[in-house]
């Protein structure tokens, strides 16, 4: 499977993403800037985490705006995979790709650590390679990770199994309903706070976030 | 013309950044403030006499850049 990793102006997970993609996984992957316009219809999309334009005025609020996120979308819409981490989450939601926002952490911290999440639903392509229940331990790392949305769009998400992650013993963010990672009704597009290309390997202390890659190629 | 768009949170979103500030406040000595609400104060220069064709145009700007609807309300003046 090839994938593209977008790169704006602030992102600083992409080399992280890309190498997990490249040395890891071994697939063939490249970064697409965001002034260029162009994902091929044989591409997954990473939006990668960071801070996209310095998080002016909010976080992921300018970057929905690149020229890219216009091909992002079209490949969306064809049902194509696209998998924001971060910061890429925050510019999937501003986009309009996945349901709600994300705020301030409720402690107002930036929180920086390995935190477990529990699988809310395996049966996605991005967690085929789980089983519910299953747990993984997963670096966070943001100040804006606390998930809102409004009650009745919650209520069709849980009935379409639209929340994949929840935080495993409560959100260190805050985020409603423990939610750490959620996609959208057809399934094809994910976001989560957590960083699992910073879980790919043993020496990174913990290779569960690769599970998530690994559910894309099956 | 000058147009000033004032962003807040939603009263159904928890503002953490105001009950931080509202707490200050109470170091203060100021116990009697309830509850502060931080949002964004934001002022556009804008060129031509049209009121309401900028109104509209704000309208626009407002809902799809300069606020989130589902977590921000918004208001606009022109002076």
């Amino acid at each position: 499977m090839k994938f593209a990793v977008l790169q704006f102006p602030g992102s600083n997970c992409d080399q992280d993403a890309f190498h997990a993609v490249r040395d890891v996984l071994k697939q063939p992957v490249r970064y697409a800037w965001h002034k260029d316009t162009r994902i091929d219809a044989d591409e997954a999309v990473i939006v990668p985490g960071g801070f996209s334009y310095g998080d002016y005025l909010r976080c992921g609020a300018i970057a929905r705006f690149s020229p890219i996120m216009a091909a992002v979308k079209e490949a969306a819409a064809r049902g194509q995979t696209v998998l924001g981490i971060c910061n890429g989450f925050q510019i999937l939601c501003e986009a309009g790709l996945l349901p709600g926002a994300l705020v301030r952490n409720t402690g107002l911290h930036f929180i920086c650590e390995t935190v477990t999440l529990s699988v809310a639903n395996s049966r996605t392509r991005f967690t085929q390679q789980t089983r519910d229940g299953d747990t993984l331990r997963i670096p966070i790392a943001h100040g804006e990770g606390n998930y809102r949305v409004d009650a009745d769009t919650l209520k069709a998400m849980e009935d379409h199994g639209q929340i994949v992650f929840r935080y495993a013993g409560g959100a260190p963010n805050g985020s409603l309903g423990d939610i750490a990672g959620v996609c959208n009704k057809e399934g094809n597009v994910l976001g989560m706070m957590p960083h699992p290309e910073r879980a790919c390997e043993p020496l990174l202390g913990s290779a569960d976030g690769l599970k998530i890659f690994q559910s894309l190629l099956k | 013309m000058k147009a000033i768009v004032t962003v807040t949170p939603k009263k159904s979103i928890l503002d953490p950044q105001g009950d931080a500030v509202r707490k200050a406040i109470h170091h203060l000595g100021m116990e009697c403030v309830e509850s502060v609400r931080v949002g964004k104060h934001i002022e556009l220069e804008i060129s031509g006499t049209n009121v309401e064709k900028t109104r509209e145009k704000l309208e626009q700007a407002a809902k799809d850049l300069l606020s989130n609807p589902v977590i921000e309300d918004y208001k606009i003046e022109i002076q």
